[in-house]
């Protein structure tokens, strides 16, 4: 249990640096999308199934939805 | 401030913030240790005197109602100002879609199955916030990017009929109008803002918890019509709204099309099927 | 694996505030900050665990069972709803930006007059 905890904190702080550290707006959207979806499996491992409903739905398809739709708006350059 | 000020400035700060924040952490209890005195009364109160099963809906929407009664004023005023930011600039106008492919008919089949399926499922987890994981905001959320598959699978202009802006608004309103009221409803007949009024029934039945089915309703109706909204507004402002080719005298845009030298290219919903040609649709 | 959690929230933290200051596009800022706002997640539901507890949800499991902290995660999930409203406002204004000024570059806009 520990150990899924590790890992799943591992996958989080690996993801959060990716999304952090890529420049392009449209690349960046999918990365915010897996990471959304890492966040929500450590939530799940740490016993709080509410919180994971509620990332996975807005984190993996609202925001990063709503910023390609901006990119597609604003024409995102690097 | 300048970007090199900037980089100066974090790099001076962030090792400061790291160590402190590391010494700040080791006085915590460690990770996974049994000392949480609120969270012991909150489920005692929650399985005993009010009878509901997720104890996290009870402290959202019984314990500390007014938490979350701030919480959807802060969505709902996030939700107006950026309606009246994404309102269509005196220069622009509805042109119309751009001609693309069509929808792959897999995707549009997809679409279709799922539509009902994603609306059922969040009606489902709205109405029982008090008995499972779930409640207003999830299910609300389930609910609205279910309403978007008619993006997907569909055209722009189905989303648009089926989801008008002004219903949305309206049912936003009503959805935090309704919070509200029933906190008034327990203003007078329990004394304060917010009480528990109704019969809180038997431990878990589905209208178990008072008032707590009432204020997931309200919620997920407000979060659903919110989110609709604010994914329609950028939707419109992405797909559809476009510069016209004289700009207002002392603007200072200029008259080039903003999107020709972007790197996404045409106009094309994110499933990566293409919406399909609406001639007749023009405004 | 004490103070683990802990770390990976303020690592967050500071990915996200690095990535903001060093930003070329004002998109890529507003998801450098969806970041660092999840690090407060993550340090609110590392502070509420317990180990060998279970969800805080009584549907099937006996009255008296050991549970995580609820109060952290009705904290938690109504701040993550809230806190994409708010993403949306600030895309919104980037938007303007965009339609005013014809740049999203945080270094360009600067110089500008306006």
């Amino acid at each position: 249990m520990m150990l899924l905890i590790a890992l799943a904190l591992g996958l989080v702080a690996v993801t959060g640096t990716m999304v952090a550290l890529t420049q392009q707006p449209a690349r960046q959207a999918v990365t915010l999308s897996v990471f959304g979806l890492t966040l929500a499996i450590l939530f799940m491992t740490v016993q709080a199934p509410d919180v994971a409903l509620s990332q996975l739905a807005i984190g993996t398809a609202v925001v990063p939805l709503m910023i390609m739709l901006t990119i597609q708006k604003v024409g995102g350059s690097r | 401030m300048n970007r090199r000020a900037r980089l100066v400035l974090f790099a001076v700060v962030a090792p400061v913030f790291a160590v402190l924040f590391f010494l700040a952490v080791r006085g915590l209890p460690s990770f996974g240790s049994e000392f949480h005195p609120y969270a012991d009364r909150a489920v005692a109160v929650a399985t005993g005197q009010r009878a509901t099963a997720n104890v996290v809906s009870s402290v959202n929407f019984d314990q500390r109602a007014v938490d979350t009664l701030g919480e959807e004023f802060i969505l709902f005023g996030s939700v107006v100002g950026t309606i009246v930011l994404l309102r269509p600039a005196p220069e622009e106008r509805d042109a119309g879609l751009r001609p693309a492919g069509g929808v792959l008919p897999t995707t549009r089949l997809a679409g279709y199955l799922l539509l009902p399926v994603s609306v059922l499922v969040g009606l489902y987890v709205i109405a029982h916030g008090q008995l499972s994981p779930g409640g207003g905001f999830q299910g609300g959320v389930v609910l609205a990017t279910g309403w978007h598959l008619l993006y997907v699978a569909g055209r722009y202009t189905a989303l648009r009929r089926a989801a008008p802006p002004t219903v949305l608004e309206i049912a936003e309103s009503i959805g935090a109008a309704a919070y509200t009221a029933i906190g008034l409803a327990g203003l007078v007949m329990g004394g304060a803002f917010l009480t528990n009024f109704l019969p809180t029934g038997s431990f878990n039945d589905l209208l178990s918890g008072g008032t707590v089915p009432l204020l997931n309703g309200a919620v997920g109706v407000a979060v659903a019509a919110a989110i609709v909204l604010l994914l329609s507004g950028f939707l419109e402002q992405a797909v559809v709204l476009r510069r016209t080719e004289e700009p207002l005298a002392g603007s200072s845009i200029g008259t080039e099309e903003p999107l020709a030298g972007s790197s996404i290219g045409t106009e094309e919903p994110l499933a990566g099927s293409s919406t399909t040609v609406d001639d007749a649709e023009q405004r | 694996m004490t103070t683990l959690p802990y770390l990976v929230a303020g690592w967050l933290f500071l990915v996200g505030c690095y990535g903001l200051v060093t930003s070329h596009n004002l998109v890529h800022t507003v998801a450098c900050l969806t970041v660092a706002q999840s690090a407060t997640y993550v340090l609110l539901l590392a502070v509420g665990f317990r180990a060998g507890a279970t969800a805080p949800v009584f549907a099937d499991v006996p009255v008296g069972t050991r549970v995580v902290d609820p109060v952290v995660q009705a904290l938690s999930l109504t701040d993550i709803v809230v806190a994409a409203t708010v993403t949306a406002v600030l895309l919104a204004l980037t938007i303007q930006i965009y339609k005013r000024h014809g740049t999203v570059n945080p270094d360009e806009l600067r110089t500008l007059q306006d």
